[in-house]
């Protein structure tokens, strides 16, 4: 059995250029609502001083992490924010001093068990820096009794176009990203790990071969280079050949997976105990003159760092978070970066067509062609679920099983009407739980 | 600065569009329609061009009475005309041709709501509405190369299949009397592999339907190669029973739709009393096709069916 995919042009014009420290904004905004899970309350109030490191956000909930100062400086106001995702959240509103004073609190962690790795990652604050940002110390600490996880897949396939992000992490990184994958693979007692990577990083597949050779339980998978070949139901059936059904978590087929890039921090963090306060960010679209990888501290604008790769904001049109594919659009071009920002791409007015970056297409009726179809990696019925959603047959749609989709978006990409159905899929899904 | 845009994932679109899909139709048809010009002189041409114009105009028209928007644009009537120009023989009356486009385009199209909407294949209603209605203008077959002051009728390939057979070669590069699209086999098999190395259809249907129309023919004691060589088998399994909007999604249902449309096909040749068949098989298994539709629906990865829910309850 083979998934569906589609073929995108890859566009990663970044690959070969190396990560830039970018200087330290004047400001920065670190958002309370940094992953999926329950957003933190603010632990430090106006005027406080506050150091590299230290907690500025914390919560109860199960499904929360603790949130950093990624400078030291003085907090200057504790806001509101609407984030890319249209939500509203608390942030905390740091100026820096530009000494970066680290906080005492940091050092490295001791773990030597699965609940002391938990509990560690926990405290770094590390979430699934691939984009959902599932809090990572939740997916490690998987019920045993429940669960019989035997192996671990690390996601390196970033299939989105112009992203490199995770490329560099393993190109600059890979012992840290090796140390990350080892440490969690024997607190949990996994025995296998499999690196999928797509085909078109042949470097990195060299680097991370070389770099587990020794290592008998650590295999380096290739996987061809399509879309969506980074979901984690399409790189878990792809890595391992298990299929994750419906209403399943990853655990129940024994899988965890992991993305590179949070690997690599968690190796880091064993060895720093720096919490997850900076993130690789690729900086690239057709208003940017100068496309590159930069490292950033969390809470720094997405205008800041537009302004580091030459772009003009004036000419900046719509703003992603994100791929193409699946980024959300910015309202507001000073939202600052989250843990799970991997790339801010800029699209301006007059390339629109030319490059494929549109304003909504016009859209003609369906005409049956069931490109959707034979596009969607979970062979969903695209065309069937819009027709479902507009007459609101709410059984119809759970039949159809509208729950399964991941918005993907290959069905919207396909499309010969430019009919919007990953859109309605989206809301479809909100619709069957109302 | 100008407010930002904003819309939902993706932000991407493939370079298709319907009218592209459309357009690659026509270029597709191109071969068949310059080896019906060679066979049937520049009339061919004529009755073609007349057959498209009239089905734009027929759209237009509706889109203004309707108050519709312009769909024009989108070529799926330059395609319906050029197939149902397709489907005549070369000395049919221009009045009647705009009676078939007429039908197709009003009747079948746009009076259902348009592309997307119609139940039937346009080209192969109008086709025959045009066959019930002036039979003996639709049955006028002129012989290849034929003179047009002294007019020589003669039968088709199908009709002769028993009494005086035609050439296996004659047959494939289109030296015999027919419609004006059919007469090639080359021509639209050219066409055919175009549109599936551009991926515009897929191989699954006129596979199906040329291979049930070889192997029921052998099965009925017939000759395979001639039946699929002559009449409107490559047509009909190429352009007509691929049509994106009449047939089924899934590819289980294109192959239950070609086989379907061969065994039709074969029923109506061998043992009714129309010597050609192509299109009504298009037709029934159009109006069988929400059905085909509804028993060939995918099966999403990992989705728990009702049955296992009720075992693991």
């Amino acid at each position: 059995m083979k998934l569906n995919s589609i073929f995108l042009s890859h566009k990663k014009g970044t690959e070969n250029s190396e990560t830039i420290a970018m200087p330290l904004p004047a400001r920065v905004k670190i958002s309370m609502s940094q992953h999926m899970g329950a957003p933190c309350e603010p632990t430090v109030a106006k005027g406080d001083r506050v150091l590299v490191g230290q907690v500025i956000g914390e919560s109860n909930a199960f499904m929360s992490c603790p949130v950093h100062s990624s400078v030291s400086g003085t907090v200057a106001a504790i806001s509101e924010l609407l984030t890319a995702g249209g939500k509203v959240c608390k942030m905390v509103e740091i100026d820096t001093d530009g000494e970066q004073e680290v906080s005492p609190d940091v050092k490295p962690p001791v773990i030597t068990d699965k609940a002391s790795l938990c509990e560690a990652v926990r405290q770094s604050g590390c979430c699934g820096m691939g984009g959902a940002g599932f809090p990572t110390h939740i997916k490690l600490n998987f019920d045993e009794s429940k669960y019989k996880v035997d192996t671990l897949v690390i996601n390196a396939a970033e299939c989105e176009p112009y992203i490199t992000s995770d490329y560099r992490e393993m190109m600059e990184n890979a012992d840290d990203v090796m140390c990350g994958i080892k440490l969690v693979r024997d607190m949990l007692g996994l025995k296998k790990v499999v690196i999928g990577i797509e085909d078109n990083k042949p470097q990195a597949i060299k680097l991370m071969r070389e770099k587990s050779a020794d290592d008998e339980s650590i295999e380096v998978k290739v996987l061809k280079s399509c879309y969506p070949q980074g979901a984690e139901k399409v790189i878990i059936f792809n890595a391992t050949g298990r299929v994750v059904g419906e209403g399943q978590l990853p655990s129940d087929q024994g899988v965890i997976v992991m993305n590179v890039t949070t690997a690599g921090f968690i190796g880091e963090y064993s060895k720093t105990g720096m919490p997850l306060i900076s993130k690789r960010i690729t900086v690239d679209g057709d208003v940017v003159s100068t496309p590159c990888n930069v490292k950033v501290p969390i809470g720094t604008s997405a205008e800041d760092i537009l302004k580091f790769g030459d772009c003009d904001k004036e000419k900046v049109r719509k703003a992603l978070f994100g791929g193409p594919m699946m980024g959300m659009c910015l309202y507001e071009l000073d939202t600052p970066v989250t843990k799970t920002t991997n790339a801010i791409l800029a699209f301006g007015e007059k390339a629109d067509k030319k490059k494929g970056i549109e304003d909504r297409c016009t859209q003609t009726n369906c005409i049956k062609c069931g490109r959707c179809i034979s596009a969607c990696p979970l062979n969903l019925m695209p065309t069937e679920l819009e027709k479902a959603y507009d007459r609101r047959d709410k059984e119809a749609l759970m039949k159809l099983k509208v729950g399964l989709c991941m918005n993907c978006g290959s069905c919207s990409y396909v499309c010969p009407a430019k009919r919007d159905l990953a859109e309605k899929n989206q809301l479809a899904k909100a619709f069957i739980r109302t | 600065m100008e407010k930002m845009l904003v819309s939902p994932s993706p932000q991407i679109r493939d370079n298709i569009s319907t009218s592209k899909v459309m357009t690659h139709v026509l270029v597709a048809l191109c071969p068949a329609l310059a080896m019906s010009a060679y066979v049937f002189g520049g009339r061919a041409l004529m009755l073609t061009g007349f057959c498209m114009i009239t089905a734009l105009i027929w759209e237009r028209l509706c889109n203004l009475i309707m108050k519709r928007p312009d769909s024009t644009k989108d070529v799926s009537a330059l395609v319906t005309g050029m197939l149902l120009a397709f489907n005549l023989p070369v000395t049919m009356p221009y009045w009647q041709a705009a009676i078939g486009t007429f039908v197709a385009i009003v009747i079948v199209k746009q009076l259902f709501g348009g592309l997307g909407q119609n139940f039937a294949n346009p080209a192969i209603v109008g086709r025959i509405v045009l066959m019930l209605a002036f039979t003996g203008n639709m049955t006028h077959w002129v012989v290849p190369f034929y003179d047009p002051d002294n007019i020589v009728t003669g039968a088709t390939p199908l009709a002769a299949a028993h009494s005086a057979p035609a050439d296996y070669l004659d047959l494939f590069l289109g030296k015999v009397g027919g419609c004006l699209g059919e007469v090639s086999a080359a021509a639209l098999l050219i066409g055919g592999i175009y549109l599936i190395m551009m991926k515009i259809i897929s191989v699954h249907t006129p596979l199906a339907f040329i291979g049930t129309v070889f192997v029921f023919s052998y099965l009925c004691g017939e000759d395979g190669i001639y039946q699929i060589l002559a009449g409107g088998v490559m047509l009909g399994a190429f352009f007509m029973a691929t049509d994106y909007v009449t047939t089924p999604v899934t590819k289980t249902g294109k192959v239950i739709f070609g086989i379907g449309c061969g065994i039709i096909t074969c029923v109506i040749r061998f043992f009714g009393s129309y010597p050609e068949g192509v299109s009504f098989s298009i037709l029934l298994m159009n109006i069988l096709t929400p059905y085909i539709d509804m028993i060939t629906k995918t099966k999403p990865l990992g989705a728990i069916t009702k049955k296992k829910e009720a075992k693991s309850e």
